[in-house]
């Protein structure tokens, strides 16, 4: 199960700006990736790329042999029944309430009988917690309740690729503990492919396997979790350990000044590696790693205190 | 510089880009008929009222303009005549138009533009969705048919409008009235009034649909795509208003001419 996308040379600009170029990567089937990046830089454009919304300049994404970015739009629609997304806000369609809002696909896409319909948005509506809202409009719902709906609305078709926006955006720090464990849960369960763009510091360090970070209109790195978080490069460093000394800066990078400002200036150490998110049922995850593999078989010794607890450098109470 | 100053070609151009996908959208199965049925319904609530109370004003203004005209040429005899003529032909499209676009299509643009800008659009294409056939093409079709039913309804309103106040205020008789209507009004002038009617129905939609789903930039946008969107329609329909009639003209010969 899972489905893998590769990602080559990719490139994307709106008239004369670039957005990023040459971004080459490939999400490997059934893990879960975190696509980092300051605000402004594109994330968002990226996804909505994956799925082909949006036409890259340059460069090619294929799935199952598929290139979404030359492919004819009959195709498109036909391999985005793979993808199963969670837009920001969830993207319910406002006419209708929640159970018809997770009914919508099966009823377009399949034949099934109306109650075979209700057995599966009961199911999805359970899993994301949601039974007996059923009959309420999205208006009606509070923001994190209109996201779960959206996931159960992504999930039922049954997806090999699954697509978030922000999930954590706009949530308060217990929901978004909730809903990262359900990420987690949902894809011990259907071992899809998951790709999060977001720039939750607290998710990206404990709930992928792989994390890539985009800064200044290219990919920086892509690797697995613990490279990245063990990763002494500038602006990787920076971003996932929420510092204000590194190139980024608060409108974009840093000019010269600032950096050379900065160039005396003593680095705090790298904040331990975390525990990664376990599935609630204790059982490891297919594609997840024993934690700490990564460094030892690229003998990188990693900060100390690393692997020891699940919330080592989070911000208190995450 | 270039680039700014043919901007408005590429827009004319992705509009008519967007016409031809609803046109192909018309013929993909399965067809929307439960959207389609809502829609039309929606439209003629919304328009029904208004154009009924615009017609009537509509065939009294024409009644009396015509109507005193007419009087200096000393042709009472041909008012009713004359004043069916205008409404048939100009008068009943033109005004159902108006309402079409104004009350169904900045309704259609504001819908459109809500979805757009809450993502509803981008969900749907990723669940696999065309919005042009789902959600265009029965709206297109139902400005199509209640624009159809609101022509006849505007042309007999005012007509009946025309009637009262040459009866009443002009003094005409209503038998001239009456009897004049077939010496120069003939029936093509009833099939070029529907005509009009259904062409004006199929740009509003168009163009609200377009400017919907093209909406850009939160709430504001939005109110963007609805203004533009009335305003755009207006300027197409008198254009296309002016061109349907002179090839009308051209094609069926007044009568007794």
């Amino acid at each position: 199960m899972g489905v893998e996308i590769q990602v080559n040379d990719l490139s994307k600009s709106f008239g004369k700006q670039l957005i990023w170029g040459d971004v080459t990567l490939t999400v490997p089937a059934g893990e879960i990736c975190v696509m980092l990046g300051p605000s402004g830089t594109g994330k968002s454009v990226f996804l909505k790329t994956l799925i082909g919304l949006l036409k890259p300049d340059k460069g090619s994404i294929v799935i199952e042999g598929t290139d979404i970015a030359s492919c004819s739009e009959r195709e498109l629609y036909e391999i985005r029944k793979l993808f199963g997304v969670l837009f920001q806000d969830g993207a319910m369609f406002g006419s209708m309430n929640l159970y018809d809002n997770v009914a919508f696909p099966l009823r377009e896409h399949t034949r099934k009988s109306e109650s075979e319909v209700r057995d599966i948005v009961m199911e999805k509506m359970d899993l994301v917690g949601l039974l007996g809202a059923e009959d309420k409009l999205p208006g009606e719902i509070s923001g994190g309740m209109r996201k779960r709906a959206g996931l159960a609305r992504a999930l039922v078709l049954d997806p090999e690729i699954v697509l978030f926006d922000e999930p954590d955006s706009g949530l308060d720090p217990v929901r978004t503990a909730f809903l990262n464990q359900l990420i987690v849960d949902l894809n011990a369960q259907i071992d899809a492919t998951f790709l999060i763009v977001t720039h939750d510091i607290n998710t990206a360090r404990t709930v992928p396997d792989n994390i890539g970070l985009l800064y200044h209109r290219h990919l920086a790195m892509f690797g697995p979790r613990e490279q990245l978080l063990s990763s002494e490069e500038p602006v990787v460093r920076q971003f996932l350990n929420a510092q204000r000394v590194g190139p980024i800066g608060m409108s974009e990078e840093k000019d010269a000044d600032e950096l050379a400002a900065e160039a005396g200036q003593e680095l705090p150490p790298l904040p331990p590696i975390p525990l990664q998110l376990d599935p609630s049922n204790g059982v490891p995850r297919r594609s997840q790693r024993p934690a700490g593999e990564w460094c030892r078989e690229n003998g990188v010794t990693p900060p100390p205190g690393s692997f020891e607890s699940s919330n080592a450098g989070l911000a208190p109470g995450a | 510089m270039t680039s700014r100053a043919l901007a408005p070609i590429g827009t004319a151009g992705n509009l008519f880009a967007f016409a031809l996908d609803v046109g192909r959208g018309l013929f993909r199965r399965p067809f929307q008929l439960r959207e389609f049925i809502q829609q039309a319904w929606f439209i003629a609530s919304v328009t029904i009222v208004p154009t009924a109370l615009v017609a009537i004003p509509f065939g009294a203004v024409i009644a009396l303009q015509v109507g005193g005209l007419i009087k200096q040429f000393g042709a009472q005899s041909f008012t009713g005549s004359a004043s069916v003529l205008a409404v048939i032909q100009q008068a009943a499209p033109i005004g159902t138009a108006l309402l079409i676009a104004g009350a169904g299509g900045s309704a259609i643009a504001a819908d459109l533009g809500a979805r757009k800008i809450r993502e509803e659009l981008d969900a749907m294409m990723v669940l696999g969705i065309d919005p042009i056939q789902r959600l265009v093409v029965p709206r297109v079709l139902a400005c199509m048919l209640v624009a159809f039913f609101l022509n006849g309804m505007v042309s007999v309103v005012g007509v009946a409008g025309g009637y009262v106040f040459n009866v009443v205020l002009q003094d005409g008789t209503p038998g001239a009235y009456l009897a004049s209507f077939t010496a120069l009004a003939q029936l093509p002038d009833l099939w070029v009034g529907l005509v009009k009617a259904l062409v004006f129905g199929l740009i509003a939609a168009i163009v609200a649909s377009y400017k919907g789903m093209n909406a850009e930039g939160g709430p504001k946008g939005v109110g963007d795509a609805v203004n533009e969107s009335v305003v755009i329609t207006f300027l197409l329909l008198f254009v296309a208003n002016f061109v349907l009639s002179m090839i009308y003209l051209q094609v069926v010969p007044p009568k007794g001419g």
